[in-house]
């Protein structure tokens, strides 16, 4: 079922008459696909979960529309909208088992729709076997890892057959290998129920690596909306640039004049491209680690710092003047660089370089 | 394997020093406790010991026998059954529908939290007399809570001088009114403390409130609850002041003797000056307690097993 939400907004009052509200979500629009992955994206107090609250229904919106298909669901309550939520902490009954837990939403169900107990254990037994912990139902939670508690969660989510599926942080409290499992996994249940999913987090590697779709969120503005691989290779605005992919995006002041991109101020500085249609003013110039190349007459001229090698790439590390931190670029291991130079030239990938307005920060697009 | 491990070389001297640690309280404990306590459990296999002479004339279950067949005893023991059992579920499930509540309101919540304890604070003796006052029929008025039932067309009542219903009635309702306050805190803090979480993943599988209840809320302060179930068994097992507060000392007389006023008596009351029943009651009593407490146990074990 496809998810649309229009304008919706949502202001937290604030503690007393004095202080104003905060604006966790800020004029939102947005139309999520049937049957995709969504990842909202974005750093910590973004308004991300507020959102997804919003979509289930347990924070109402100040103002806007959800609409479920074609049913406005803005003023239903949370458990007549049929979704699934998956909790950041996976909120798993202490005092059931497993297969209490995941037949709990199905014995919710009163009148006609409500199944037998057969088909209650079946339901369960086919959810289990999906997300795979068909051989845990008489544990309880405190007996099982967090990646079992995680797909347990998922499972009672996905018992009641909801129209869509919610996950806020589901990722986070898992160790590092079990994360990367879990996010596989997530995706093959996604796919195998062809359920919409709306993913929270502030992972971008995470989101890049298993959504369909990416929605990044910023002090609850939408920043962008796209593919991952397209919101990571056409960033509309310098936080997304920052944001998506490690090592992030570098970036440098700098200038445009006379349909040429310069790094540094009037004083001293190399045209490192040809920018054509782009008027003379001051700008943000981020380039992405991948998007330098070693070279001895390169324009950009950097101190450096030191080499890492990462076995198929090199990693070179090393300062500017006009960066405030400091540079990575990576490039393949063919390459050679001298360890021992005091500077390391480069030049840059167009198609790897972005330009964003001085004051806006948003971007400058140029042929 | 792990634990030889940690303490390792050190464990006599960690050991001296703990219990060098431990000595003042165990000094304390062991001359005011286990000491009076052995004590006790002798004076009553003593026949006839006289305190002022430390001495007896016999060793065996004459006191045993005499308290079993004390009609006052009996009354005492019948008195406090009774007010155990009518005391203690009613007082937990009261405290259990006033802490929910309480923590379901938003507005004026902490005012009626101190409004609840305000009781705990509030000494027995005192509360006792105005309970009397409001129960009592003198020759002179009726008393308020005779007018109150009056007006249901029920006839008025002597609740503190009259039937023995009336006045276990009485006697019921101060000992509830009393132990509340504790439970309310304690449950309405058990409450407070299920993760709100839970709520909202019910609330989005369509729990309806009653079900919430008895499957999360329920089981999740069960063990509070075993903890209220089981201190309430022995404090109103272990009931005195209550009595003394409504109806004065002479509780023999007034038919509402406890065991414990029972004990007190048989020391230091009219007729008392016998240490060797009173200590054969307390026995006795202790057995009760000790028993019920062990089937609490069995019993909650099996009722709140959360792994």
């Amino acid at each position: 079922m496809n998810v649309k939400i229009e304008n919706l907004t949502k202001v937290f009052p604030g503690m007393d008459r004095k202080s104003a509200g905060v604006t966790a979500v800020d004029d939102f629009t947005l139309d999520i696909p049937d049957g995709k992955l969504v990842c909202l994206l974005g750093p910590s107090g973004c308004g991300k979960s507020t959102l997804l609250y919003m979509i289930c229904g347990l924070e109402s919106p100040t103002s806007g529309k959800i609409f479920f298909g074609e049913d406005d669901v803005t003023d239903v309550p949370p458990e007549k909208r049929r979704v699934g939520l998956v909790f950041q902490n996976y909120a798993l009954y202490p005092h059931l088992t497993v297969k209490q837990i995941i037949k709990f939403p199905l014995e919710n169900v009163k009148g006609d729709a409500r199944l037998s107990k057969e088909e209650m254990d079946k339901r369960a037994l086919e959810v289990a076997k999906l997300v795979q912990i068909e051989n845990l139902m008489d544990r309880k939670p405190g007996q099982m890892s967090g990646g079992q508690q995680q797909r347990v969660a998922i499972a009672r989510a996905l018992v009641k057959m909801p129209n869509v599926l919610l996950m806020d942080e589901p990722l986070s409290n898992l160790d590092a290998r079990l994360r990367l499992q879990t996010r596989e996994e997530i995706r093959r249940i996604q796919r195998e129920t062809g359920i919409t999913t709306i993913f929270v987090t502030h992972d971008q590697e995470e989101a890049m690596s298993i959504s369909d779709m990416i929605i990044v969120m910023k002090d609850g503005l939408l920043n962008q909306i796209g593919k991952p691989q397209e919101v990571y290779d056409d960033p509309d605005n310098l936080f997304v640039a920052c944001f998506l992919g490690t090592p992030k995006v570098n970036v440098f002041k700098g200038f445009v004049k006379g349909g040429g991109l310069f790094i540094g101020d009037d004083k001293q500085s190399e045209r490192i491209l040809d920018v054509k249609g782009v008027d003379d003013r001051e700008v943000w110039i981020g380039i992405r680690p991948e998007g330098f190349k070693v070279d001895k007459d390169g324009k950009l001229t950097c101190d450096l710092s030191g080499v890492d090698v990462m076995g198929r790439d090199i990693s070179v590390v090393c300062r500017n003047s006009n960066a405030e931190e400091v540079i990575r670029a990576i490039i393949s291991a063919e390459n050679e660089v001298d360890r021992d130079a005091k500077t390391v030239k480069f030049n840059v990938k167009p198609h790897k370089t972005y330009i964003f307005d001085k004051e806006t920060e948003e971007r400058i697009r140029f042929t | 394997m792990s634990k030889k491990t940690l303490s390792g070389v050190n464990s006599v001297a960690t050991n001296v020093r703990g219990w060098v640690y431990l000595l003042p309280a165990l000094l304390f404990l062991v001359a005011f406790m286990v000491y009076p306590l052995i004590d006790v459990f002798i004076y009553s296999f003593e026949e006839g010991y006289n305190s002022a002479s430390q001495s007896s004339f016999g060793v065996g279950f004459y006191n045993y026998q005499y308290v079993l067949r004390d009609p006052y005893f009996l009354q005492a023991v019948k008195n406090t059954f009774i007010l155990v059992i009518i005391t203690v579920p009613t007082s937990t499930v009261l405290s259990l529908l006033i802490s929910l509540g309480l923590n379901s309101i938003r507005a004026l919540k902490h005012m009626f939290q101190t409004i609840f304890f305000l009781p705990y604070v509030t000494n027995t003796l005192a509360v006792g007399l105005v309970f009397m006052i409001l129960f009592r029929k003198t020759p002179y008025s009726d008393g308020l809570v005779n007018l109150l039932i009056g007006k249901f067309g029920i006839s008025p009542v002597d609740f503190i001088d009259g039937p023995y219903w009336a006045k276990m009635l009485v006697l019921s309702i101060y000992v509830i009114w009393i132990v509340m306050p504790f439970k309310i805190l304690i449950l309405t803090s058990a409450l407070a403390s299920v993760p709100e979480v839970y709520y909202q993943s019910a609330r989005i599988d369509g729990t309806s409130s009653w079900r919430m209840f008895w499957r999360i809320t329920l089981p999740m302060i069960s063990p509070m609850i075993v903890y209220l179930v089981i201190t309430g068994f022995i404090g109103a097992f272990k009931a005195y002041s209550d009595a003394v507060a409504i109806f004065g000392v002479d509780l023999n007389a007034a038919g509402m003797n406890t065991i414990v006023g029972y004990v007190y008596d048989m020391l230091y009351g009219d007729g008392g000056g016998y240490p060797s029943y009173a200590s054969a009651a307390a026995i006795i009593l202790f057995a009760i307690v000790l028993t019920i407490t062990v089937i609490n146990l069995i019993v909650s074990r099996k009722a709140t097993d959360i792994t």
